[in-house]
């Protein structure tokens, strides 16, 4: 196979676009549609403060490189979940990788800042182990990203994730979550704003990314998340897509373009939304989810002598590319 | 060559030369949901794979309820 730009030997071949790449013009076309993704959906700009949320996984290692490399200002956050070997590996992954390019990583530990881990916190919830881990992470970013003073929050969700959480709520009806599917979510009552870039790339790119890049993420998949729905999602979707290349792409863009605004309240997003009377974040009324998750599993509110933080390392800030 | 596959880690020994493709079909993969690397070198679809070569089976689907 050869590349479709300088027709060298091809190291990738992606269907869905009828396209093989080479080394440098598959990272430039990484690049380019993550530039798209920003743009299209007005993410961020050139000056903004940037949080990664890092898990030390394919995705959100990509983000970050891309982001680095694009002379961004983007610090990662690592959220240490208490899932044994896996996240100690994680954690290894993503400290690694900041350190490789003089980053700045800033750290929770749940066991040892909280007093719980995912395990034990899913039990105690009687909720899923990966429902636990969302909502412990989804309070922990949206804090550190507040509280940081970041301009966006920056997930490394990508197209496979999007178009499988679309799949599932399409599935299910379940239309309140519908209205607020999209790569870009303002901020709003004390959340951040929250973005997407890796949204027009599915996950067989940011692992090939991470390859050619030489990135060493962890490539085990989280021993809790086996069997899950997400995954099983994914499955049908790549099963289409295998007969049907572009499928995911097409469901997904077809949604935002087509019907996620059928879907969009005209409520004003932070209507009744009033602070935890526990820990200050954005919540329904009285305490929140994850404070309440907290108290079941006899955990507790950091205490901030406790809390190490890494020194800040001084971005080595590259030149931007033009493109 | 040498196959190495994950979750469960396990190898294998197949004789080659083999595509990627008919190797993704003897094991019952989706192409959308691994990368094949060989001797450390992403390779495409249509790549032969010698007797010799090293193989990694690298799967690229992750994800809780994220």
């Amino acid at each position: 196979m050869k590349c479709r730009v300088c027709r060298g030997e091809a190291v990738i071949d992606l269907r869905r676009h009828n396209a093989n790449f080479c080394t440098e013009h598959f990272l430039r076309f990484c690049r380019d549609q993550v530039q798209r993704a920003v743009e299209e959906f007005e993410m961020y700009s050139a000056g903004d403060r940037v949080l990664v949320a890092v898990s030390g996984g394919k995705d959100s290692l990509a983000l970050w490189d891309m982001l680095l490399e694009a002379g961004m200002n983007a610090d990662g956050f690592y959220v240490g979940l208490g899932i044994g070997d896996y996240s100690d590996t994680s954690g290894d992954h993503a400290r690694a990788f900041a350190r490789d390019r003089g980053a700045t990583l800033i750290e929770i530990d749940l066991p040892a800042d909280y007093g719980y881990d995912i395990p034990t916190g899913a039990r105690a919830a009687r909720r899923v182990p990966c429902s636990a881990c969302g909502l412990s992470k989804r309070h922990l970013f949206d804090h550190a990203a507040v509280e940081g003073g970041y301009d966006v929050l920056a997930t490394g969700h990508n197209l496979d994730d999007e178009a499988a959480v679309l799949f599932g709520n399409v599935l299910h009806w379940h239309t309140e979550y519908l209205g607020r599917q999209l790569p870009v979510l303002p901020a709003r009552a004390g959340f951040p704003k929250k973005v997407k870039p890796l949204v027009r790339l599915g996950e067989r790119e940011t692992a090939a990314y991470c390859i050619l890049r030489g990135i060493d993420y962890l490539v085990d998949e989280c021993p809790m998340a086996a069997g899950n729905k997400h995954l099983g999602y994914k499955d049908a979707l790549n099963q289409i897509e295998l007969n049907i290349p572009g499928a995911k792409a097409d469901f997904y863009f077809g949604f935002l373009r087509k019907a996620a605004a059928h879907f969009a309240t005209s409520d004003d997003p932070g209507a009744g939304l009033v602070p935890c009377e526990r820990c200050g974040a954005p919540c329904g009324g009285g305490v929140c989810s994850f404070c309440r998750l907290l108290d079941r599993v006899g955990g507790h509110q950091p205490d901030p002598r406790e809390q190490v933080r890494p020194e800040p390392v001084e971005l080595r800030v590259r030149a931007r590319r033009a493109r | 060559m040498i196959v190495r596959l994950r979750n469960p880690s396990r190898e294998l020994t197949l004789d080659g030369p083999m595509s990627v493709a008919r190797l993704m079909n003897r094991l019952e993969l989706n192409r959308e949901s691994v990368l094949i690397v060989r001797n450390d070198t992403l390779v495409p679809g249509d790549a032969v794979l010698a007797d010799s070569d090293v193989v990694e089976v690298r799967p690229v689907i992750s994800g809780g309820a994220r």
